[in-house]
């Protein structure tokens, strides 16, 4: 069962939010908050079941920074933002995943981007925990041979 | 970092312009029959619930009308007004439709009788079995009066004992005699 639209957004509005704010700063993430959550209330009514629902508003969510990264720069690199908890920060890491296979690309992504678990991760792709975090190493693996 | 007040408000107000909703829903904090769930959906009024706490509802509310129920103030605006001027006295009839989805047919048939009952009139349980039907299906009858998803516009309140008692209200015997009272059918 799908949780009322009130209920989803209760949830993750906060971290939400928090994420845009970290990537777009303050102004540019009011925008874009708006348009996540728009966009997820137009595709709510077609979703099959209400689990991943986590995993699903970051990935609106981070669309939604990329379209707003490549309206700024056309063609350009996206911006460089500061590393945070030792994590590589997800927008240096982005122009370099597009040549990975789309399962390491989605769990590099998910898990260096979004902060999501392995868990999640695994949810979201339709893989294991254990599948998802070897995805991830496995891509992060590749990522550092190829830009040796 | 949380959302501002104005970011979410901005938001909520935003889903109703996009036509985005199943439901919209509010709660009036002070009416004079006390706090009010209030929900709309593209086609009028779905909800009035004296339990005015949003957890007991919105699930109901996805799963009749769909699952986008969100609260946006901007939606229930024609119902407010309408509900403000009632219980002024300045206000008989709602013009705002009633959307009834999902209910049983025969409760839709006797709540379609229910909303024939002009405003400081009353009539009985037997009197509204008989206009749907079944002149013995009084006791059906207040099972369909006492679950009335939308009191006051559907005025259950105007249904009362043969004997003259007020009998029953889902929101209990004090606000039907409130209603009741300000629309002058009882002293």
């Amino acid at each position: 069962m799908i949780p009322p639209f009130e209920t989803f957004y209760d949830a993750h509005r906060a971290e939400i939010f928090r994420f845009l704010d970290r990537r777009l700063g303050r102004d540019r993430a009011e925008d874009a908050f708006q348009e996540t959550f728009l966009r997820a209330l137009r595709a709510y009514p077609r979703l099959e079941h209400g689990e991943h629902l986590r995993a699903w508003v970051f990935t609106i969510a981070n669309r939604i920074v990329f379209d707003d990264a490549r309206k700024r720069k056309p063609g350009g690199e996206l911006p460089e933002l500061p590393v945070e908890d030792g994590l590589p920060a997800f927008e240096d890491l982005a122009p370099f995943t597009d040549d990975l296979p789309p399962k390491e690309r989605a769990a590099v992504v998910l898990r260096y981007g979004y902060d999501l678990t392995y868990d999640e991760i695994g949810a979201a792709i339709g893989s294991s925990t254990q599948a998802a975090r070897q995805a991830a190493s496995a891509g992060v693996r590749r990522l550092r041979k190829e830009h040796e | 970092m949380t959302v501002s007040p104005s970011l979410d408000e901005r938001f909520r107000a935003a889903a109703a312009t996009a036509d985005l909703l199943d439901v919209a829903y509010d709660v009036l904090p002070d009416t004079p029959v006390g706090p009010l769930l209030v929900g709309v959906t593209g086609r009028g009024v779905c909800r009035i619930s004296f339990d005015s706490e949003p957890e007991h509802q919105l699930e109901e509310l996805a799963r009749v009308f769909g699952p986008r129920v969100l609260r946006s103030p901007k939606p229930i605006e024609q119902l407010r007004r309408e509900l403000d001027e009632y219980f002024e006295g300045r206000r008989q009839h709602f013009d705002i439709e009633t959307d009834v989805r999902g209910m049983p047919a025969y409760n839709v048939k006797v709540l379609a009788e229910l909303a024939r009952v002009e405003y400081g009139h009353t009539t009985t349980y037997g009197a509204l079995a008989a206009l749907t039907g079944n002149p013995r299906a009084a006791r059906a009858v207040g099972t369909v009066m006492n679950r009335n998803p939308i009191p006051i516009v559907l005025p259950c309140h105007r249904v009362i004992g043969a004997s003259g008692s007020l009998t029953g209200y889902g929101g209990g015997l004090d606000r039907k005699e409130h209603l009741l009272r300000l629309e002058g059918a009882i002293l």
